[in-house]
């Protein structure tokens, strides 16, 4: 599959503070890619640097075959991009946002006259058309947002935190939109807090922390990797084992209770759950519930992103 | 593609955008309150301050009220927008589109040289209107028009590239600016007349020649030849749009 952004060595110093310390990635075509991390871990410059509005320390990126430094208008011209913030203006109609972004990116007038019209029937904006934008609410702008990007026919998107603090209704309509088109071919480059929407959206998501990236991988990848947060989750009729009989079990590294029952820390859930079956019928145990799961993606997160001591 | 046509492409596009910039800007700010009060209500209440209790012909102080005009009005759009477009969040946006920042920067110029262009002519028609003042030679007219509006909306520009957190900070900068090169231009007082070291500082500001070329248009003598004024307006917006280019770019990520 062809890589649409490869990221070779960017960094980015804002005097003695390392923001983006050489990050190494590449987004293959038509993925949702997240990019996750915590405040101030290098997402937002990173995305920064990627869409040129600044201009990195060392190192470079390359989008759709262009270098960000040395052909920057080119390495932009498919972009459509979202920020946190529904920075639309204001005093402009909801129309006028559309159109302007689609002129800037030198959209045909009938294509965008078209595009424009439909998208705003897509996001459930065509009868605040002719409003000025600063009577939307921060759903209905986020909305806006989206549409003044996606108009731009770009091939990728980059979206930061695009469902923060939005209702319900908004965030739904907005994934599925954005799902509807990357099912089109469009690739998506997602900056997200929201470790279930990264989950749900996401074909592989990258970690960074302190300027660096973390690890990169699949939900699923991911998950495998702190194998120690994989557990065997149990439940008893009645009343349950005492604790260090659950903890005897081979295998098992933590036991903590849970809904009644027991989550049994282990390398191996499979082979804990076999164990599990033969203590209880040996000891008479009444197991009700039983399943083999791998941490959340928020658990991988703060694992990946926890402040630890440094290894010798 | 050939290299030509893909030059070609590219400055049409380029330009394509700056015109999409300067739809934008006259859309969004030449109604603004900062834009009115100090390029049209500056320049009136100037000229009363000016022409109230002096016994001059009214015409003779045409030529300087044209000229005063054209100085804050042109010169009033580009120190708002930047830092308003900042302020609003609207720029990180603008500047990751294709349009390059130096197009972004000459849509910027032109929304100044159409703003001025256009209120000069109030100036002038009252001039026509309520005084003898006559156009000699339209021809300096226009080109001291045309080339001051573009020269003072380029400066505008440039003044507008520092980052500031208000829009107000960047107008107290342009009003440091264009008020004390106001007073050694020529406008209130010829050039002539002026102090020795005020004729040394004349030559620095654009308005001095802008003033020159409106004069001859109003069949006053300038202090500079024409030709010197418009090579000296055209070499002035050059530097400032070089100038403006640099600082822009310099810091166009702060502030955001």
């Amino acid at each position: 599959m062809t890589n649409v952004i490869e990221v070779h060595g960017l960094t980015k110093r804002y005097g003695q503070v390392l923001a983006v310390d050489g990050v190494d990635f590449a987004v293959r075509e038509g993925e949702v890619f997240g990019f996750l991390g915590p405040n101030g871990a290098g997402k937002t410059t990173t995305v920064r640097l990627l869409t040129g509005v600044l201009a990195p320390t060392a190192g470079t990126a390359r989008i759709q075959d262009h270098d960000i430094r040395t052909e920057p208008l080119l390495s932009r011209a498919h972009l459509g991009i979202v920020p946190e913030e529904a920075n639309v203006y204001v005093d402009l109609s909801v129309w006028q946002n559309v159109m302007l972004m689609a002129q800037l990116h030198g959209v045909p007038r009938r294509q965008r006259v078209q595009e424009g019209d439909r998208l705003l029937d897509a996001l459930g904006l065509a009868d605040r058309k002719r409003h000025k934008a600063r009577t939307l609410s921060k759903g209905l702008r986020q909305r806006l947002m989206l549409c003044a990007a996606l108009v731009t026919n770009p091939q990728i998107l980059f979206l930061d935190e695009p469902t923060s603090g939005l209702d319900v209704h908004s965030a739904r309509l907005i994934r599925e939109i954005v799902r509807e088109r990357n099912r089109a071919g469009l690739t998506v480059f997602l900056t997200t807090h929201n470790m279930d929407e990264a989950d749900a959206m996401c074909s592989r998501v990258a970690i960074i922390n302190q300027g660096r990236i973390a690890a990169i991988d699949t939900p699923d990848g991911l998950r495998g990797v702190i194998r120690s947060r994989q557990y065997t989750e149990v439940g008893f009729e009645g009343s349950p084992p005492a604790t260090d009989d659950l903890a005897s079990l081979p295998g098992v590294v933590q036991v903590a209770e849970h809904d009644g029952g027991a989550r049994l820390y282990t390398e191996a859930p499979g082979r804990v759950a076999v164990e599990i079956v033969g203590r209880a019928q040996a000891s008479g145990w009444q197991v009700v519930h039983l399943c083999t799961c791998k941490p959340s993606l928020e658990e991988v997160f703060v694992h990946l992103t926890a402040d630890k001591p440094q290894e010798a | 593609m050939t290299a030509h046509t893909e030059t070609a492409h590219t400055w049409s596009r380029q330009l394509g955008g700056a015109l999409v910039i300067v739809k934008k800007n006259a859309l969004l700010y030449y109604l603004r309150p900062p834009v009115l009060i100090f390029g049209v209500l500056f320049p009136v209440f100037f000229f009363l301050a000016f022409k109230m209790g002096r016994p001059v012909p009214a015409e003779s102080i045409v030529p300087g009220m044209v000229a005063m005009a054209l100085w804050f009005t042109a010169s009033a759009v580009g120190p708002l927008v930047t830092p308003w477009e900042r302020r609003a969040r609207t720029y990180e946006r603008l500047i990751a589109t294709p349009v390059s920042l130096r197009a972004i920067i000459g849509g910027d110029v032109v929304s100044g040289l159409i703003f001025g262009g256009c209120l000069s002519i109030v100036p002038v028609l009252l001039g026509l209107l309520l005084t003898d003042a006559t156009i000699v030679r339209p021809g300096l007219l226009a080109a001291g028009i045309v080339l001051g509006a573009l020269s003072f909306a380029t400066l505008g520009v440039l003044l507008a590239a520092p980052p500031a957190s208000s829009p107000s900070n960047i107008m107290l900068l342009s009003n440091l600016v264009r008020l004390p090169l106001l007073f050694v231009s020529g406008i209130f007082v010829p050039i002539a007349q002026m102090p020795g070291w005020a004729r040394w500082v004349a030559p620095i500001s654009p308005l001095s020649y802008a003033g020159g070329l409106i004069r001859g248009g109003f069949g006053q003598a300038g202090y500079f030849a024409p030709w010197l004024s418009v090579l000296m307006l055209v070499v002035f917006t050059a530097v400032f749009f070089l100038a403006a280019c640099r600082f822009h770019r310099r810091w166009r990520a702060r502030g955001l």
